[in-house]
């Protein structure tokens, strides 16, 4: 099955020719998302396989390379199209494919009638084998290649209702700020590269050959620069302080979109390039620490905006660029295991968080449409009490809600207290530990805060809707309610692969199977970093981890009640907190201003220097010299022309004097 | 008395000769005792002559053979340029008889004497002494004179036979004298016994006679070529002769001129290939740069189509100037490729030229693209290649004569051959937008495409595109068919 | 080697002296009384009639065209007449070919009317 890995690349791929090509001529909307979906199931089921025969073979053997061909090979400098598969990468595929089914098919009834329909699920398409390539890719030019597509495709999709200024806005605003970052990826690409070539005579830009040279780097100094410079482009990418304001704005899209680029999938492409290029930046102790520092940081500066957003789809925003922090914390404090872990699990239980937010908007819409009403369908004033209306939503909403709560027994719970236990246990950073640790509980408790307020105020008490809407709402037919109802299910029963070893020895010795299957991927890393510490691993007692677990906990049910005092119970208290302190809502509400901000420093003067460089120098230099030229040699063409006078004497004559010149040059040599 | 002893003569090096000479005379003899209705089988008599010439061609590839006591040759340079010229003058021949008609010019001599000029032209190429090639050079030259002059109606036709012949007969004068002073140095006018004699007496290559000779000699093929400064006939002639004559004199006397100069520089003056390559970059640059500038200002499109022939043959000079085998491969390829693409663009000319010599100014191409769009296009597959663009032969032409040079180290050259090259696109082009992006003045219905133009514009569009795009096969041939 | 021309050098010094000295006696000696009338052109006795510059008729030029052509013509017939003999077979056909040729030219003028006077 390893040999049929380019597959999985190729189904999307041929999605997008089939629906990109004729899609226009095929009016059927069946037919078309039908072509669409079929083709990344084609590709879960390859994965699907992959990951059989993965695990059929023993840890050492869970590794294999498929070269397909040389892409380039100039000098020293060689690029192939090959695919790596190895624990982690299967991992991916698998997620990327089957939660990237289920929207396929989700989107199928949600764009419902859209025009452009087929161009939608080109652009999908185009995404999924833009992700597969990044993840799949063996060598760092291929998953660069991955990573600018799917850049690209975030921004045709952000930008999909193009009619819209907003769309649009978002759309350049996205890709801008990517591009940004990936400077910063092929800086660190290049000076890796280099690196190793100039100094240790090692030219490649393959992972496996990468990770079997990785002693040759040293510990810090140029290693320090490169993984800073990957690291920026993953904050680019992952929406990460300080790129990552894109992410709210690109809420501008349809919301499978959403769900599947600015939740599942593309933002986690910067964990994975760290969990990839694991044995780098294990090797930079420094980066490390930003890197977890940035990542607990924004998990709580996000939180802290989430918090008084009013509309759905911004919370959700919020509470992505907050849950990719904690990603970011825990690859930070070298836990790698338990970021890729969360990474899996946000990834079911906030893709079904967005498309149950979508399954609701749609409804809205519906209803606010049938009313004649031009009210936001997002915004949640407008909502509540809707679980009467949308049980299946709300049902799975509420699953997932309680998933990202990290309430115990659901897939949120193991993975974010994995991560906030390492944070804390982890010796790498010595005392930042408890800092961090701090961060991520408080950020914790912000997010079971904001997201049961949404709860609250879209299904429960009562419904704020326009009277003639009320009794337009219902629920959503079985193509959009079937993906959360799947989603709904794994976002609890997903993170039993991962259960920590405390908890497992409870139920009868239950391992950490994620860990266990993860183990060849992050071992030399984890080795490595035993050995630079000087004092070894410090064991911690279990007590103080079950301490930490209950805290966690206490901190989430905090936070549920809070929501729930102020929302179900009463309502009326959160409009006199705003008015008791208006700066402070009006801060958080924008923001934090931090877009103004970099109108202010970086958009504005690009802007002028644009334009001070057209109406300046190109209107002015360029075309000046260009006509100039034109203009100087027209005017020597005029004036030859009036040597051919037209008296055949004339010419007699000069053509004497050409023979004499001639004859005479030659002569006086 | 004893016999005289009668050497063995092979006819074949100048069986196209003979046989075009013979159909020349036929027709003559025709169009005098054939009455004026029937007239239009003079065209195709002489069509039918120049095919039978080309297939005495064929046979001779690859096998040299001289005769006359070494004074022609047949080897693959002489064959080459003779396919050039059956082209050009078939090409010329078929665009003649809408000319002639809406002129209203007695059609009789044009083709016998089309057929003599071809015989002359033919004589050089083939012509390994100096005295058959300034026979075949005087043939040609007096054909020309007359068909310069042809439209007597006209009075800038007779102008331009005039001219010609007064400025012909000077640059002769020129020629001759530098045969006289070659022979003078070295005691023979055969090509190959120059060489030799000098290789034996060394000291003849120092003889201020012999360099003079040598001189002189380039000054009489410049002139036939037109390079500056002894282009200043071009204009007129070409501007004031029948539109087909002008195409015909573009392309064939051009790349006869060239094969005569080759031949006598390459074979007979190796000793002194510093001296002409030096000579030569100085005329390249000049006729180059003069033939483009002037081109620039140009509102005629025959005159324009003049001066850039002066230029093209100044590009052909660039090649000439390097003297390796790429560089002469290059001339070669560029005559052959040129003649398609200036007989074509000529052949369009014609079609839209009126009565009088009428609409000839590029502001009378307004909007043709709207209203003959196929001809439009093939015009501008024309211009594109005398632009120099891919992937037109023009291009693959250029390219050859300026690697040819930067691989003899003419780097500058080069250099100033492409920027000319550059400069030029301005005036093709400014064709094209008038025929795209104007609209059109005149509803262009007096045109009238006959088969006979059509099948020429057919065969210049299939021989710019075709070398163009794979341009192995002509490029072979010119290789093989370099005198080196 | 040169002195073989020496003769020549001084014929044309004496044609160039006489030719001079004529002229320059001439003038120096002759006597000069000139009239209205003797200065006048001389047209056989009758007034001059018309510009004196009158274009030439092209048939004169045509005729002594003509005539250069087969003058040369009859040249090469000569030196052939002599070696006639001697030449053979080879030496008719070739002359044959040459006469045929030139014959072919003087139908043409013939019959493109070249020859008429009028």
């Amino acid at each position: 099955m390893f040999e049929y890995v380019w597959l999985i690349p190729l189904f999307p791929l041929i999605g997008v020719v089939i629906n990109g090509l004729l899609g226009k001529k095929i009016k059927n909307e069946t037919v078309i998302g039908g072509i669409g979906s079929l083709m990344v199931f084609g590709s879960f089921l390859v994965s699907c396989g992959i990951l059989i025969e993965l695990l059929s073979r023993s840890a050492e053997e869970r590794v294999f390379e498929k070269v397909l061909f040389t892409w380039i090979k100039s000098g020293n400098f060689n690029a192939e199209i090959g695919f790596l598969i190895d624990p982690l990468s299967a991992l991916m595929i698998m997620v990327v494919t089957g939660v990237g089914f289920l929207i396929h098919v989700y989107s199928i009834g949600y764009m419902h009638g859209e025009e452009g329909f087929y161009r939608y699920f080109t652009y999908l398409n185009l995404f999924t084998f833009s992700m597969l390539l990044l993840v799949l890719g063996n060598n760092l030019l291929l998953m660069f290649v991955g990573w600018e597509g799917v850049g690209l495709c975030s921004y045709l999709l952000i930008g999909y209702y193009f009619h819209k200024k907003s769309a649009g806005d978002a759309g350049k605003k996205a890709f801008v700020m990517n591009r940004v970052g990936d400077f910063g990826f092929l800086l660190g690409l290049f000076t890796l590269y280099w690196y190793l070539g100039q100094n240790h005579n090692v030219w490649t830009i393959n992972f496996r050959q990468l990770a079997a040279n990785a002693h040759l780097l040293p510990v810090g100094g140029v290693v320090t620069v490169i993984t800073l410079c990957f690291f920026l482009g993953a904050t680019g990418k992952s929406a990460q302080l300080p790129l990552y304001t894109w992410l709210p704005d690109a809420m501008e899209g349809p919301t499978p979109v959403s769900a599947l680029i600015h939740a599942a999938t593309m933002v986690t492409a910067g964990v994975y390039m760290i969990g990839r290029l694991n044995f780098v930046y294990i090797r930079s102790h420094e980066t490390m620490m930003v890197v977890a520092i940035v990542g607990a940081a924004t998990a709580i500066f996000a939180a802290s905006i989430g918090t008084a957003q009013n509309d759905i789809k911004r919370v959700l925003a919020y509470s992505t660029v907050s849950q990719l922090g904690f990603m970011f914390l825990a690859m930070g404090v070298g836990a790698f295991t338990a970021g890729i872990f969360h990474l899996m699990t946000h990834a079911f239980f906030k893709a079904c968080l967005f498309l149950g937010s979508g399954s609701v908007i749609h409804s809205m819409h519906h209803a606010l449409h049938h009313a004649h009403s031009h009210d936001d369908p997002q915004d949640m004033r407008n909502m509540g009490g809707l679980k009467k209306q949308m049980p299946i939503t709300f049902l799975t909403f509420l699953v997932s809600t309680i998933a990202i709560a990290g309430i115990p027994g659901f897939s949120g719970f193991f993975s974010k207290d994995e991560i906030l236990w390492q944070a804390f246990a982890n010796p790498l950073h010595g005392d930042l530990n408890i800092i961090l640790w701090a961060t991520g509980a408080i950020a914790a408790g912000f997010t079971a805060f904001y997201m049961f307020r949404l709860v609250f105020m879209t299904f429960f008490g009562e419904c704020r809707i326009m009277e003639k809407a009320k009794s337009h709402l219902h629920e959503s037919p079985l193509v959009i309610t079937f993906p959360l109802m799947v989603l709904g299910l794994l976002a609890i029963v997903g993170g039993y692969v991962g259960i920590p070893k405390l908890i497992g020895e409870l139920f009868g010795g239950i391992p950490n199977y994620l860990e266990h299957y993860l183990e060849p991927v992050f071992k030399g890393s984890e080795e490595f970093m035993a050995q630079q510490l000087a004092h070894g691993v410090a064991h911690h007692s279990p007590a103080l981890e079950w301490g930490l677990m209950g805290t966690s906990v206490v901190i989430a049910l905090i936070g549920i009640s809070i929501a729930f005092f102020l929302y179900v119970v009463s309502p009326s208290i959160p409009a006199k907190f705003t008015a008791a302190f208006p700066a402070l809502h009006r801060a958080v509400y924008n923001k934090w201003y931090v877009d103004e901000l970099y109108d202010f420093l970086f958009v504005n003067p690009c802007k002028a220097l644009g334009n001070g460089l057209w109406k300046g120098f190109d209107v002015v230099v360029v075309d000046g010299v260009v006509n100039g030229v034109a203009a100087i040699v027209k005017g020597f063409g005029g004036a030859l022309r009036n040597i051919q006078t037209g008296y055949v004497h004339n010419y007699a004559l000069t053509m004497t004097l050409g023979v004499v010149v001639i004859v005479a040059f030659y002569l006086f040599r | 008395m004893e016999t005289i002893a009668i050497p063995a003569i092979n006819f074949a090096p100048i069986m196209p000769e003979v046989i075009l000479s013979i159909f020349a005379m036929v027709l003559l003899l025709v169009n005098v005792f054939v009455p004026s209705e029937h007239k239009a089988y003079l065209g195709y008599l002489s069509l039918v002559g120049l095919i039978v010439a080309g297939f005495t061609l064929i046979g001779g590839w690859g096998v040299p053979l001289s005769a006359f006591n070494d004074s022609v040759v047949r080897d693959n340079f002489s064959i080459f340029f003779k396919g050039i010229f059956l082209l050009t003058v078939g090409m010329s021949i078929l665009i003649s008889d809408q000319y002639f008609k809406r002129e209203e010019c007695n059609l009789g001599e044009l083709y016998p004497l089309l057929l003599f000029a071809t015989v002359g032209m033919m004589l050089m190429a083939s012509g390994t002494d100096l005295m058959t090639i300034f026979l075949g050079l005087e043939v040609l030259s007096v054909s020309l004179y007359i068909l310069a002059g042809f439209n007597r109606a006209n009075v800038k036709s007779n102008e331009a036979g005039l001219k010609y012949f007064l400025l012909g007969a000077f640059s002769t004068g020129f020629l001759l004298y530098g045969m006289a002073l070659t022979y003078g140095a070295t005691g023979t006018t055969r090509v190959v016994k120059i060489a030799e004699y000098v290789s034996q007496n060394g000291v003849v290559a120092q003889n201020p006679m012999f360099v003079i000779g040598m001189l002189l000699m380039a000054v009489g093929f410049s002139f036939k070529i037109a390079a500056a400064p002894f282009h200043m006939w071009t204009p007129d002639v070409y501007e004031g002769a029948p539109t087909p004559m002008t195409a015909f004199m573009s392309a064939g006397p051009k790349a006869a001129g060239f094969a005569a100069f080759m031949r006598v520089a390459i074979i007979a003056f190796p000793s002194l290939k510093a001296d002409w390559s030096d000579l030569l970059w100085i005329l390249a640059v000049l006729t180059m740069t003069i033939g483009n500038l002037i081109a620039l200002n140009q509102d005629n499109i025959k005159r324009m189509l003049a001066y850039s022939s002066i230029a093209h043959a100044g590009y052909a000079l660039v090649g000439f100037t390097a003297g390796n085998a790429e560089g002469t491969a290059g001339i070669l390829f560029y005559m052959l490729s040129y003649a398609f693409m200036n007989i074509g663009a000529f052949a369009i000319i014609v079609l839209v030229g009126k009565k009088g010599e009428a609409n000839n100014n590029v502001m009378d191409y307004a909007g043709f693209g709207t209203k003959h769009p196929v001809l439009a296009l093939a015009m501008a597959v024309f211009l594109f290649s005398l632009a120099g663009m891919p992937p037109t032969a023009g291009f693959i032409g250029k390219f050859y004569l300026f690697s040819g040079a930067i691989k003899a180290g003419y780097v500058w050259l080069a250099i100033i051959g492409v920027l000319n090259s550059a400069a030029s696109v301005y005036y093709y082009l400014r064709v094209m937008v008038y025929m795209y992006m104007k609209d059109p003045v005149e509803e262009f219905d007096w045109m009238k495409l006959t088969p006979a133009v059509a099948i020429c514009i057919i065969i210049a569009v299939v021989g710019v595109l075709l070398p163009g795009v794979v341009p192995a096969f002509l490029l072979n041939l010119a290789q093989q068919a370099v005198l080196l | 080697m040169l002195g073989a021309y020496l003769p020549i050098l001084v014929l044309v010094a004496i044609a160039v002296i006489f030719g001079l000295c004529s002229l320059v006696f001439s003038s120096l000696i002759g006597q000069k009384k000139p009239s209205v009338v003797k200065l006048a052109p001389y047209e056989c006795g009758c007034e001059p009639v018309g510009s004196a510059r009158e274009r030439f008729s092209v048939k004169f030029y045509i005729i002594a065209m003509l005539f250069i052509l087969f003058d040369i013509e009859a040249v090469f017939l000569y030196p052939w007449s002599v070696l006639f003999k001697r030449l053979g077979m080879f030496g008719v056909m070739e002359m044959g070919v040459f006469i045929v040729i030139l014959f072919v030219g003087y139908i043409y003028v013939w019959k493109k009317g070249a020859l008429e006077w009028e």
